[in-house]
């Protein structure tokens, strides 16, 4: 047998089993999990779905256009809950970030992993999930949906501000202390001037995504856009629905045109 | 008058022009009082739900995991595995919609295309297709499978061609050199530059799929999230505090698994 193959390979023979063995793991495991999860499918319904869609299609259009004025006040309502949802996580989640970045947290061993639970407690529940608990726990309402845009935004803008106040240039830092400076001025003069714009785009950018999600947080009572959508919904008014939905896409499209403006003026 | 300052200040740093800095702000604050000011609040409403807000940081501080534990298993078993189905099938589906949406490689209608799709899949909310996928496929997790899987293209396809964009041209050319066809290329020339990208963002697209999923549940689509909406609905807050504690803690888990997954990549 000769040592060197006559055909040029990617990789050695080991590594092509290996390679090989991985994806008959992942073919097994995502057979094994399409098995548990259509378990209880009713195949029936998914096999009449052409149908239905083109049933629901025709119930949609044409849009109902004289539903668009009655949908005003709570686009405006939306825009407020984001806006002011938005300003609330902003207030929040600054000292959160300060508290957990590396080089400003007074206590590495005690702050520091609080903070960051915080971070990854807001982070990982959707906003609509804090919206059902805020509506069952304070009541309906736009107050509702602005918490829970709040506490939303809180770990989106205090993780990616803490990395910005971590990837600082220390330098200047020191040499604001070296003036003799307290530590709050250290942080207004060193650092804040480093991490300002960064900090503007991700309040911005948070801004778009939020506008986004406050549209159907009305889905579960917290105000807005989305209560309109509910009703629409329960009632089985069609028309109705897509007028909703076109001005929803046309929101998001308008806020996510304005966030691209302001982060490219600001960089 | 002291033409000089004898104090120093720091100048404005994002809006440096004199003329607009006031105007902007003032307009702000204008907005802002008449944004408070629309706001309805039953303060009385409030102040009674403050004692049920506080028995929800009980619950959350003393979660219930035993009393529907077989509800909760029930969603997360659905949870999980619409979360890897539809990862899976979602990658599946964007990596020929992201080679056909990259300038690079695809002919112009392709790329138009390609970019239509992807521009309709990211926006949509997820909430809004799984309202239409459960009303046109029943309830259940398999409508929760296609919202996810949906919403996986527009993602993954759109970040996945603006890699393509990005790769080194050079080893395309080398590789064109050789006499290779378009598939060759791809295999050869695009395929590793973009491949460590790749994986680290199917590995994030997991992570947003599975806390997606946990709220496709309250418009019927399956998953844990239906179990959270029936806890919070009947007040049982130990219980939606043990649902949201798993649910933490298995983002936590996949973001910790990815990101040493990603390391070793790179």
């Amino acid at each position: 047998m000769s040592a060197t193959p006559s055909v040029w390979a990617y990789r050695t023979s080991r590594q092509r089993l290996t390679v090989w063995f991985g994806w008959l793991l992942t073919v097994a495991l995502f057979v094994w999990c399409w098995n548990l999860m259509t378990a209880d499918t009713m195949w029936v319904f998914v096999l009449d779905a052409p149908t239905q869609a083109a049933d629901l299609g025709s119930r949609m259009i044409p849009p109902r256009w004289s539903y668009l004025p009655e949908l005003m006040q709570p686009l405006w309502d939306t825009i407020n809950i984001a806006t002011l949802g938005t300003l609330g996580g902003v207030i929040l989640a600054v000292p959160v970030a300060f508290l957990a970045a590396n080089n400003t947290t007074p206590s590495r061993w005690l702050v520091r992993p609080i903070a960051l639970s915080i971070i990854v407690a807001s982070r990982s529940i959707n906003s609509l999930i804090w919206a059902l608990l805020l509506v069952s726990i304070i009541g309906p309402g736009l107050l509702a949906g602005i918490i829970a845009i709040a506490l939303r935004s809180i770990g989106f803008i205090g993780k990616l501000l803490y990395e910005a106040i971590e990837e600082i240039d220390q330098k200047q830092v020191e040499a604001v202390t070296a003036t003799g400076a307290s530590r709050l001025q250290t942080i207004h003069y060193g650092i804040v001037p480093q991490i300002a714009p960064a900090f503007f785009g991700i309040t911005v950018f948070r801004w778009d995504i939020n506008i986004r999600e406050s549209t159907i947080l009305g889905l579960v009572g917290a105000g807005g856009i989305g209560l309109k959508l509910q009703s629409s919904l329960n009632v089985l008014a069609w028309p109705q629905v897509t007028v909703i939905l076109l001005l929803i896409l046309l929101t998001v499209i308008a806020s996510e045109w304005v966030s691209a403006k302001v982060r490219s003026a600001i960089s | 008058m002291n033409a000089y300052p004898d104090r120093w200040r720091k100048p404005p740093q994002i809006l440096t022009d004199n003329t607009w800095r006031p105007i902007i702000w003032s307009l702000a604050a204008v907005y802002l009082i008449f944004a408070i000011g629309g706001l309805e609040v039953n303060w009385t409403r409030v102040s009674e739900g403050l004692e049920r807000g506080w028995r929800f940081v009980q619950g959350f501080l003393s979660p219930d995991f035993s009393s529907r534990w077989t509800d909760i298993s029930i969603g997360l078993v659905e949870s999980l595995t619409m979360t890897l189905t539809s990862t899976i099938v979602g990658i599946l589906i964007s990596v020929p919609i992201g080679i056909g949406a990259a300038r690079n490689l695809a002919p112009r209608w392709l790329y138009m295309f390609c970019r239509g799709i992807i521009a309709v899949s990211r926006s949509l909310q997820e909430i809004i297709i799984a309202i239409f996928f459960v009303a046109l496929f029943g309830f259940g997790p398999f409508a929760g499978f296609l919202t996810l899987s949906f919403a996986t293209i527009g993602f993954l396809s759109k970040l996945l061609a603006e890699d393509i964009e990005d790769i080194d041209e050079s080893q395309v050319e080398s590789i064109r050199a050789t006499g290779a066809g378009f598939w060759q290329i791809v295999n050869y020339a695009v395929q590793p530059q973009v491949m460590p990208r790749l994986v680290g963002l199917s590995l994030y697209r997991l992570d947003i799929n599975f806390r997606e999923s946990s709220v496709i549940g309250i418009v019927g689509a399956g998953g844990i999230g239906a179990t959270l909406n029936t806890a919070i609905d009947r007040y049982e807050y130990d219980s939606a505090g043990a649902v949201l504690i798993i649910i933490i803690l298995i983002v936590l888990a996949v973001e910790y698994s990815s990101s040493i997954i990603r390391g070793r990549l790179q």
